[in-house]
């Protein structure tokens, strides 16, 4: 047998044997980038709950019967009235 | 040992490897058959159960838009929660932790073992409403047998019974049921996305299968009210309702010239962020779905229409002499006979003779084209669910009884939007703008009720109403003038006529008078304390909101703004104001 009639089906098989490896590769990376993509979505899911969450927060910080009650009660607040007499003598 | 000696004695028999190599032959013959069976016959099939196990359709949830005012504030938000589930089995097996998970979700722990023991046969039960995610991290951490959590949203209502009405409310699977929720259903609810993936056996997604359909979560929708504006008019309204007794009451603000509903609210309320409330009274939205005779709050409606067609001009005298007049088997009576009267003292003192002379003397078409005209005819158009719709019957059917009646407001039904509507017009110089809930960017051309002198004049003689000689000296607003006009309705009683004791206090007005910005209605209904003067007990309502919203909405006050009324001064000690770290001079 001659050299040269062995070579072309071993480098066939090699090439095969290449791609195979290559396209299992591309495959793990699909999965990857696949479960990567996931986590991402689930982040941006999980930010946009957040996101939620504080602006429900913040309406219920600033929700104007809780800023007038504390306004009024606690920093003893009124409301100015366009005509106010204002006594100088402490 | 010595037994395996022998091995070379006897030479085996050929049938011995004929016999190995027919039974590999048929061991092949076997395998490949299998082989074909599965991939050949039964390949779809296979493939088919194979992808039932790892491919998986999901669906992309989209999220309900949220409701909120003109500046943005939310006013309706979807926000996730946990519902805990459990299988009661599994948890009363261990007592311990019955007691612990009663406690955490407030819960009599005798109550709740009980509770779990009748639904023993049962898979899965609820047994919390939904709770925030931290809430339910707490309740999972107790690490109890057979209790789970199942993520969802729930809706979630920041403004409270603030614009409860308004804004309606959800049901448990996320459906509008009620007020805007419920009209913008669909542009608030979006489209669930749809995917197919592979999974691997944890479950955790590997490969996306090429189908792909994002979710299209829903759109926000902006509402015309403002936040501010709404919360003062719904405290003052409260309040009035509550020091009034009454059984409930209605409050409108809205923007003049574009239409725009700054605030609507209406008493009784309702929580909507409690799902108990959800069936009360508190949840209509009275200031749209309830229709009531408009009372004296239509004479300038029909003065308007008077000099509109020159029948009468400001300054026309009519006779009210002796305060009583007879029309058939009607008499028309007023409370406090005025002699010989303008049309400004006419709508000042509310004459109830003056306007049944003006609608008898211009007729029963006048009068009611004079309230097509003011749009008394036909629906405000709002969107909003249910909006009452106005009754008023044509003028082919109006006797003289009719047409006096309905001169100072009676025997037709409108909405307080209708009449809102109508003072808009006034104030916007006879053109009158449809009123708007919702800023989409659309609006309607306004329709002209009556010509601009018309509206100009009408405001002047309503400005009247609100001096201290006029019906409404209690809705003046320290440095703005105003014009308005007050309205004590008698109600139909269930018994058919009018109840003597049963009124509903009205005051509809508008500022300022030159340019007016603002137009208001409030209605108490029934007040039963003090009085029930629409001038008594509305007027000093629309007073406190208007001042206020006049500041919040930075209107500037009339140069020609009368002085301050004498109560509003006030002394008021200057705080205590720390001043460390000033130099001394």
């Amino acid at each position: 047998m001659k050299r040269g009639e062995l070579m072309v089906p071993l480098m066939l098989a090699t090439a095969v044997f290449a791609s195979a490896l290559v396209v299992i590769r591309t495959k793990h990376e699909n999965r990857a980038l696949v479960s990567e993509l996931e986590s991402l979505r689930d982040e941006h899911e999980r930010l946009d709950m957040e996101w939620a969450q504080l602006q429900l927060e913040e309406a219920t910080l600033a929700h104007n019967n809780r800023v007038e009650k504390i306004a009024t009660e606690q920093l003893g607040m009124t409301e100015p009235s366009d005509y106010v007499i204002v006594s100088a003598d402490r | 040992m010595t037994a395996v000696r022998n091995r070379s004695a006897t030479p085996v028999g050929a049938w011995r490897s004929a016999a190995v190599l027919g039974l590999l032959a048929l061991g092949a013959v076997v395998v490949l058959g299998r082989a074909f069976q599965l991939q050949i016959l039964e390949r779809d099939f296979l493939t088919g159960e194979g992808n039932k196990r790892h491919i998986r359709t999901m669906e992309i949830p989209a999220h309900r838009g949220a409701i909120v005012d003109r500046r943005g504030e939310p006013l309706a938000l979807s926000a996730p929660v946990e519902s805990i589930w459990v299988v009661p089995s599994a948890l009363l097996e261990s007592p311990a932790h019955v007691t612990a998970l009663a406690k955490l979700l407030n819960r009599q722990p005798g109550e709740f073992s009980k509770y779990l023991t009748a639904r023993k046969d049962r898979r899965f039960v609820y047994v919390s409403d939904p709770l925030s995610p931290a809430e339910a991290q707490r309740v999972l951490s107790l690490k109890a047998p057979g209790v789970f959590s199942e993520p969802s949203y729930a809706r979630y209502y920041p403004a409270g019974e603030i614009a409860g009405q308004l804004v309606g409310f959800c049901g448990r699977d996320g459906n509008g049921l009620e007020g805007i929720e419920k009209a913008q259903e669909s542009l608030l609810a979006g489209h669930a996305g749809e995917r197919r993936v592979i999974r691997d056996r944890a479950g955790r997604v590997v490969e996306d299968s090429g189908e792909y359909r994002e979710a299209e979560p829903g759109d926000d929708v902006a509402l015309t009210i403002d936040l501010r504006v709404q919360y003062l008019a719904y405290r003052e309204l409260k309040n009035a309702v509550a020091k009034n007794k009454a059984k409930g009451g209605v409050i409108v603000i809205a923007d003049s010239s574009t239409g725009e509903i700054l605030a609507i609210a209406s008493q009784p309320g309702f929580n909507p962020n409690n799902p108990a409330e959800r069936a009360s009274k508190g949840t209509r939205n009275r200031a749209i779905v309830d229709s009531f005779e408009p009372g004296s709050t239509v004479k300038p409606l029909l003065v308007s229409q008077a000099l509109e067609l020159g029948a009468f001009q400001p300054g026309s005298l009519i006779d009210t002499t002796p305060g009583v007049f007879k029309v058939g088997a009607l008499t028309v009576r007023d409370v406090h006979p005025q002699g010989v009267v303008d049309l400004t003292t006419l709508l000042s003192k509310s004459s109830n003779v003056g306007a049944a002379k003006i609608g008898m003397t211009i007729g029963a078409e006048a009068v009611w084209s004079g309230y097509q005209r003011f749009g008394f005819g036909e629906p405000v158009y709002t969107g909003f669910p249910g909006e009452a719709t106005p009754v008023l019957r044509n003028f082919k059917e109006w006797g003289q009884i009719a047409t006096a009646t309905a001169s100072y407001g009676y025997g037709f039904s409108l909405n307080a939007l209708h009449l809102v509507r109508a003072y808009a017009a006034l104030a916007n110089d006879g053109l009158m703008s449809q009123l708007k809930l919702i800023r989409d960017g659309r609006t309607l051309p306004p329709q002209r009720a009556v010509s601009a002198n018309t509206a100009r004049a009408v405001r002047h003689m309503l400005e009247h109403v609100v001096a201290p000689t006029g019906t409404a000296r209690r809705a003046a607003v320290a440095g703005y003038r105003v014009a308005g006009k007050t309205g004590t309705v008698r109600k139909v009683a269930e018994t058919g006529g009018y109840a003597g004791n049963k009124h509903q206090a009205l005051f509809v007005g508008m500022v300022p008078v030159e340019h007016p910005r603002l137009v208001g209605l409030v209605m108490i209904d029934e007040p039963s304390a003090d009085g029930y003067y629409g001038g008594l007990v509305a007027a000093p309502v629309f007073a406190s909101v208007m001042q206020g919203a006049a500041r919040l909405l930075q209107i500037p006050p009339g140069d020609d703004a009368p002085t301050v009324p004498e109560p509003a001064a006030r002394t008021v000690a200057l705080p205590q104001v720390a001043t460390a770290g000033r130099p001394q001079t």
